[in-house]
C-alpha cells in the first residue's frame, strides 16, 4: 500500500468513526439520558397526554433507534462512494 | 366453530406451511447450511432476524411484564432494541466483510489462537443452550393451554417441527421459515392490540392511542387509588442505578448474542448488512412499540371490569369464567362484602392475575372472533419455534464448524462436515427438548446469564478486534476470561438462593447493581484487562493487522467469501 492510499484509508476510517460517534451520542441521549438520567425533570413535560420521559422510555427511544440505523446505512454508503471503497458488482457473492 | 377447533386448524395450517418452506429450501453444501449461501435479501434477513429475536417469552409475557412494572418495564423495551444500534454500527458490517461462518470463527482468526476460538465456541454453546430451553418450554405451554394436550407431547411436536426444517435446510431453511413465522406472529399481535385500542379509545393505531388518549393517565391514577405504584412515574420498581445498568447490560448483551450476529453473514454485501439491521429493528419495533400500549389498555380494561364490581356481575362475564378455570386469574371475596377489591396488600387483595394473561386473554376480553384466539396461539408458537431454530443453528455451527472442523479435524471434507453439522443440531434439539419438559428451577436466571455473559465476553472481544488494531491474542483471552468469570460468579452470588439453595443471598448486589445489570461491570472489566494486557505484550503479527485493515473497508467482500 503506497502512502497516498494509506492516507485515503485513514481518512475513510476517521469519517466512519465520526459518523458512529455522532449517532451513538444521540442513541445514549434518547435512552440512557431522556428516559433514565433526566427522567424525573422530563416528567414535568408532556407528549400528547403522557409524560415526556415515559414517552421516550416506551415509544420515542425505540423509534429513534430505527431512524439512527437507517441514517447510518445511508450516510455510510455515501462515504463509501466518496472514498471509492464501495462494493462492486463482482464483490457480491 | 369452537375456539379449540379454530386453534387446531390455524396451528395445523401454519405448521404445514413451515414444513413446506423447510422442504423447498433444503441444502447440500456447507455455505447453504451455515450462511444460506449468502443470498438472503436485506429485508428478508431483517424479518428473519426479528423472528429469531422475538421469543415465545417476548410474544406472550413481555406486555404483561411491562403492565406490572409500569415505567420501569422500559429496561426491556430499550435494552432489547437499543442493542441493535450497537450491532448495526459497531459489528454487523465488519463481520459481514470478514465473511466466514460463525462468531468463534472471527475471534479465533483475529486472535490467531485456537484457545480464543474454543472459549468463544464454548460461550456460544452455553449462551444458546440456556436460552433455548425456555423456548421449548413456551412451545409446550402454548400446546397444553390451547389444545389441551400434555406438555410432553407439545414439546415433542415442537421438537419434530424444528428438527425437520433445521436439519434439512440449515440456515437457508431456517431463514425462509422465520420470514413466514414473523408474518404470523406480528399479524396476531397487531390484530389483538388494534382491537383493544379501538374498543377503549376509538383510535386504531395503538402507539397513537397510547400517547394521545387519557387511558394511561387514568390507569396511573387508578393504581394510586388502589394503593399500587404509580404507572407513569419512573423508578418505582428499580432504582435509577439499576434501570441504567440493566438497560445497558441488555443493550450490550443483545449486540453480543451469537445467534443474532450470525444472521448478518447471510446477506450478499456489506451495504446489505447495514440496511438489514435497520429492517430487523423496524420489524422488531413494530411489536415493541405496540407492547406498551397493549399493556396499558389490557390492564386498565381488566381492572375496570373486575375491581369494585359485585361478585355475581363479574362471574357472568364469559372470559372471567374461562380464565378463572386456568388458575391464571384468581378471584376471592375475602372480606365477604360481595364486591371484588384490588389492594396492594397480599392479605386483603381479592384479585390476582398472572402476567401472561395480558396478551393471551385480550382477544376474548376485546370480544374478537374465535379464530383470532387461534391466530394468537399460532403466533406464540411461531415466536418460540423461530427463536429455537436460530439458537440451535448457532449452537450447532459453533460445535461442528469451530470445534470439530477448525480444531479437531481440519482435514474433514464437505460431506463429513455436513453430517456432523446435522447430527449436532439433532442432539441439541434433544437436549433442548429435555430442558423444555423438565426445566431447571432457575428459568428466570437464564436471561440474566445469557445477556450478562454475551455482554461481558463476546461483545468486547469482537468490538476490540475491529476497532483496536493493536489488540492481540493475550489481551483478548485475558479480557474474555475476566469478563466471563466475574459475571458468572456475581450472578451466582446475587441469585444464590435459587442457584445454590442458600437461605439468604450471599451478595445483595454489586455496588448497588443487581444480577441483570452486573454484565456491564463484566464488560468494563473485560475492556480494561484486554487493553492493559495487550499493551504489555507484543503486537499482533503483520498479517492480522492487514486483516483488520481489510475488514474496515467494504470493497472486496465477495473475494473474502470465495471458497
Amino acid at each position: 500500500m503506497d502512502k497516498q492510499q494509506n492516507d485515503q484509508a485513514r481518512a475513510y476510517w476517521r469519517a466512519n468513526i465520526r459518523l458512529i460517534a455522532i449517532l451513538l451520542v444521540i442513541w445514549a441521549l434518547v435512552s440512557l439520558g431522556a428516559a433514565i438520567l433526566f427522567a424525573v425533570p422530563l416528567s414535568n413535560f408532556n407528549v400528547g397526554q403522557i409524560p415526556m420521559s415515559f414517552w421516550f422510555a416506551q415509544q420515542g427511544s425505540i423509534i429513534i433507534f430505527v431512524i439512527l440505523i437507517f441514517v447510518y446505512a445511508w450516510r455510510m454508503n455515501k462515504i463509501d462512494r466518496q472514498f471509492g471503497v464501495e462494493e462492486r458488482e463482482e464483490d457480491q457473492s | 366453530m369452537s375456539t379449540e377447533a379454530w386453534t387446531l386448524i390455524i396451528v395445523g395450517l401454519t405448521f404445514a406451511f413451515y414444513l413446506y418452506i423447510g422442504y423447498m429450501n433444503r441444502v447440500r453444501e456447507t455455505a447453504g447450511f451455515y450462511v444460506a449461501g449468502r443470498g438472503v435479501p436485506a429485508i428478508a434477513n431483517g424479518a428473519a432476524t426479528a423472528a429469531d429475536w422475538m421469543s415465545g417469552a417476548s410474544f406472550v409475557s413481555m406486555a404483561g411484564l411491562i403492565a406490572f412494572l409500569g415505567y420501569d418495564g422500559a429496561v426491556y423495551l430499550m435494552g432489547w432494541t437499543g442493542g441493535y444500534v450497537l450491532l448495526a454500527l459497531l459489528l454487523a458490517p465488519y463481520l459481514r466483510k470478514y465473511g466466514k461462518y460463525t462468531v468463534p470463527d472471527f475471534i479465533g482468526d483475529r486472535y490467531y489462537s485456537n484457545t480464543a476460538r474454543s472459549v468463544a465456541a464454548i460461550a456460544t454453546v452455553f449462551i444458546s443452550l440456556t436460552y433455548v430451553a425456555g423456548q421449548m418450554r413456551a412451545v409446550g405451554i402454548v400446546f397444553s393451554r390451547f389444545l389441551q394436550v400434555d406438555i410432553l407431547l407439545g414439546v415433542i411436536i415442537g421438537m419434530a417441527i424444528v428438527a425437520f426444517f433445521a436439519v434439512l435446510g440449515g440456515m437457508k431453511g431456517i431463514t425462509w421459515t422465520q420470514v413466514a413465522q414473523y408474518s404470523i406472529l406480528i399479524l396476531a399481535y397487531l390484530i389483538t392490540a388494534v382491537a383493544i385500542s379501538v374498543k377503549l379509545t376509538g383510535i386504531a393505531v395503538p402507539q397513537i392511542a397510547l400517547t394521545f388518549s387519557d387511558i394511561a393517565v387514568r390507569l396511573s391514577e387508578l393504581q394510586v387509588e388502589l394503593g399500587l405504584k404509580e404507572y407513569l412515574a419512573p423508578f418505582q420498581n428499580f432504582s435509577l442505578l439499576n434501570v441504567f445498568f440493566i438497560t445497558l447490560a441488555l443493550m450490550i448483551g443483545t449486540a453480543g448474542l451469537p445467534h443474532v450476529i450470525i444472521r448478518f453473514y447471510t446477506v450478499p454485501s456489506v451495504a446489505d448488512a447495514r440496511k438489514s439491521a435497520g429492517w430487523a429493528l423496524l420489524f422488531i419495533a413494530l411489536l415493541y412499540t405496540t407492547a406498551p400500549a397493549l399493556a396499558v389498555f389490557a390492564k386498565y380494561n381488566i381492572l375496570n371490569t373486575i375491581n369494585a364490581k359485585p361478585v355475581e356481575e363479574v362471574h357472568s362475564i364469559g372470559w372471567v369464567q374461562s380464565w378463572a378455570e386456568t388458575g391464571l386469574l384468581k378471584l376471592e371475596d375475602k372480606n365477604g362484602d360481595g364486591v371484588y377489591t384490588m389492594t396492594a396488600d397480599k392479605e386483603t387483595n381479592e384479585i390476582f392475575f398472572d402476567r401472561d394473561i395480558i396478551v393471551l386473554s385480550t382477544p376474548e376480553v376485546a370480544e374478537l372472533a374465535p379464530w383470532v384466539v387461534g391466530l394468537v396461539a399460532a403466533g406464540g408458537l411461531a415466536a418460540a419455534l423461530s427463536t429455537a431454530a436460530g439458537l440451535l443453528l448457532a449452537m450447532s455451527s459453533a460445535f461442528s464448524h469451530d470445534i470439530y472442523y477448525r480444531i479437531l479435524r481440519p482435514g474433514a471434507d464437505e460431506r463429513q462436515r455436513m453430517i456432523v453439522g446435522r447430527t449436532t443440531i439433532f442432539v441439541a434439539i434433544l437436549i433442548a427438548g429435555y430442558f423444555g419438559y423438565k426445566p431447571p428451577g432457575f428459568v428466570g436466571e437464564v436471561v440474566a446469564f445469557a445477556f450478562g455473559l454475551a455482554a461481558a465476553s463476546l461483545f468486547p472481544a469482537i468490538f476490540l478486534g475491529i476497532f483496536d488494531k493493536r489488540m492481540n491474542r493475550e489481551g483478548a483471552i485475558a479480557g474474555i476470561l475476566t469478563g466471563l468469570i466475574f459475571t458468572m460468579v456475581m450472578i451466582v452470588l446475587i441469585r444464590s438462593t435459587r442457584l445454590l439453595g442458600t437461605s439468604e443471598p450471599i451478595l445483595d448486589s454489586f455496588l448497588g447493581v443487581n444480577a441483570q445489570g452486573v454484565g456491564v461491570y463484566g464488560a468494563i472489566l473485560n475492556f480494561i484487562v484486554a487493553l492493559v494486557v495487550s499493551r504489555l505484550t507484543s503486537p499482533p503479527p503483520e498479517e492480522i493487522q492487514h486483516l483488520v485493515e481489510e475488514i474496515r473497508v467494504p470493497r472486496g467482500a465477495g473475494k473474502a467469501t470465495a471458497h
